[in-house]
């Protein structure tokens, strides 16, 4: 108990102290995975309206991937992503083994399926009329697609918090190809392991608090923009 | 009317999973009419519209726009531009009124001066100007479908498309949309090809009718002409013929014929043979019911019938009558309370010559 009351009292003083290591942590994990996850919905949007606006043969097979997708285990990806960025291995020329960008990579390859299921089914609940009615107003396809998706968007703001949340807590993968090196490839999670590990239960604590408080922060401002459209 | 069809239907066949759902040699559309396809659910008329509306493509035929054929993705594009249909339901997006009614011509790039213009008098045709700021999520039923009316009209385009666009609106609702849909139709002189159901709303707002079923149209005209001389029992029935009675022509002499029904006979007029099986048809209005016989008059088919059912419909009763051969009549509420009618009482019910309608049964 004791333990515990300490290492919170540690992590209240880091925080606001502004630590330097503990803040360079932190936007390095803001960092990374605010760009997995624009990656993830530019790739995630698209394809899942693609799929939900298609008829194709093997549409239902390819939901059914895209659906188990939305629950890939990170270490999973983390040894995929390794093995092909392996100095031996396809793409080991491009020497990111280690590095931020793998980190990226691994970590927008986990939250790609979550927005693209989330977007395929937004999509697909819109009215079943709706998009003949955007054609025949005169719509190009193009025209047509954005509006949809502009329709969509609560469903998919949601896809945002999801693969958001899904990424800037996850551990397994950005351990396997960031190598939580010290002033580079250490974030909040692989940090939190580490700490632990060692028996620093204030400092685990401390980055435990500042992940938990960061992804409120990002659900409560995304909250806000979905409900007060909601009810507009 | 106007001799080049504004749009043409030729040959048009549809299957899905191995049944016909459409089959249709031919439909023409001559601009500014107002044509009604009408028929019972499942005959095909949603799926037309949307052929019609370029939204759906045939696996034969061809729709012809302005007389030129609909051939690749860019005549398709242009149809859709100048075809605009209104769904069952309002269809509207989840912003303001007016961004609602303004979306058409966003997509056409007219500029935001132009727009305010056309979304001003769109609204004002359908009594909606007030609504403009209004969510479109804070609607009524009725104030929804006056929008995606509105939305329509604010393109303005050679064709406007309405798949049963009064269906779940309360009567009071209805009948101002119909009417703000009726001035707005005579005043923009736009062509609209509507599916309907009720019959008034029919006789209403359409010029033309064709009627449809399984797929087929089995009867093109105008309306009077479909009401009044139905060629088939379908049509007959589905216009609202109440009688349809089968009979034989027993003379027939210069176009005045008796027909023997039910071993009576009824006067027509009409084009037959002698011993030439018919269906006679006659609408439940065209009856006129009296007390008694009376006696100079020039209505041809006079008899006395007996009352053997009473069914109220809104402000008229619908008479079951026994004549010896079923008839059915419409007589005012108040004129059958004069009359005092009842079941098993007996009135004199007469019928022009001319009201009554002959079709040859085919083999």
């Amino acid at each position: 108990m004791d333990l515990i009351v300490q290492g919170t009292i540690k992590a209240f003083e880091l925080i606001v102290t502004f630590d330097p290591e503990v803040l360079g942590i932190t936007w390095l994990s803001l960092k990374i995975s605010g760009t997995a996850t624009l990656i993830s919905l530019f790739i995630g949007v698209s394809i899942g309206t693609i799929v939900a606006l298609t008829n194709f043969f093997g549409k239902r097979f390819v939901i059914s991937l895209i659906n188990t997708g939305m629950g890939l285990p990170p270490v999973v990806v983390g040894l995929f992503v390794t093995m092909l960025i392996w100095r031996s291995g396809p793409f080991g020329f491009l020497e990111i083994l280690y590095t931020p960008y793998a980190m990226i990579i691994a970590q927008a390859v986990i939250a790609t399926p979550i927005v693209m299921g989330i977007s395929l089914a937004s999509i697909q609940n819109l009215p079943p009329n709706l998009r003949l009615q955007i054609l025949s107003l005169g719509a190009s396809r193009l025209q047509m697609v954005w509006i949809l998706v502009k329709e969509a968007k609560l469903p998919l703001l949601a896809a945002v918090m999801a693969g958001f949340g899904g990424v800037i807590s996850e551990v397994g993968a950005s351990i396997m190809v960031g190598g939580n090196i010290k002033g580079y490839s250490r974030v909040l999670t692989t940090a939190t392991v580490m700490e632990t590990g060692k028996g620093n239960f204030d400092i685990a604590i401390a980055l435990g608090i500042i992940l938990l408080i960061l992804a409120f922060i990002i659900n409560a401002l995304l909250t806000q923009i979905q409900q007060r459209q909601h009810l507009r | 009317m106007n001799s080049e069809p504004l749009m043409e239907a030729k040959n048009i066949i549809l299957r899905r999973g191995g049944v016909t759902v459409l089959d249709i040699p031919e439909l023409q559309v001559r601009q500014g009419r107002i044509l009604a396809l009408i028929g019972p659910n499942g005959a095909g008329k949603s799926t037309l519209l949307l052929m019609l509306a370029g939204l759906l493509k045939p696996r034969q035929g061809d729709i012809y726009f302005q007389g030129k054929p609909v051939e690749t993705r860019a005549d398709l594009f242009m149809l859709r531009r100048n075809v605009s249909v209104v769904f069952q339901e309002p269809l509207l997006l989840n912003s303001s009124v007016y961004e609602n009614v303004a979306l058409g011509l966003k997509f056409r790039n007219i500029n935001s001066q132009e727009i305010k213009v056309r979304v001003q008098k769109a609204l004002e045709y359908f009594g909606i100007s007030q609504l403009e700021k209004r969510s479109a999520r804070t609607l009524s039923g009725g104030e929804a479908r006056r929008v995606s009316l509105a939305r329509v009209f604010a393109i303005q385009p050679q064709i406007i498309l309405l798949d049963e666009a009064f269906n779940s609106l309360d009567p009071p609702s209805r009948e101002t949309i119909i009417d703000d849909l009726k001035n707005t139709l005579d005043k923009t002189k736009i062509t609209a090809i509507m599916a309907l159901h009720d019959r008034e709303e029919i006789l209403r707002l359409a010029q033309d009718i064709s009627v449809m079923d399984s797929g087929k149209i089995v009867q093109s005209g105008t309306t009077s002409e479909i009401y009044n001389h139905p060629d088939s029992e379908f049509v007959a029935n589905f216009v609202g013929t109440e009688t349809i009675l089968e009979g034989t022509i027993k003379s027939c002499i210069e176009g005045n014929v008796i027909i023997s029904v039910y071993g009576k006979e009824i006067e027509a007029i009409g084009d037959c043979f002698i011993g030439q099986k018919v269906y006679c048809c006659l609408r439940p209005e065209n009856v006129m019911i009296s007390e008694r016989m009376q006696g100079k008059i020039s209505v041809r088919n006079i008899m006395e019938a007996n009352v053997t059912k009473i069914i109220r419909q809104g402000f008229f009763n619908k008479l079951i009558l026994d004549c010896g051969f079923p008839l059915v009549a419409y007589i005012t509420v108040p004129s059958s309370e004069d009359l005092g009618i009842a079941p098993g009482m007996t009135v004199t019910a007469s019928f022009k010559a001319t009201s009554v309608h002959v079709i040859p049964i085919k083999k």
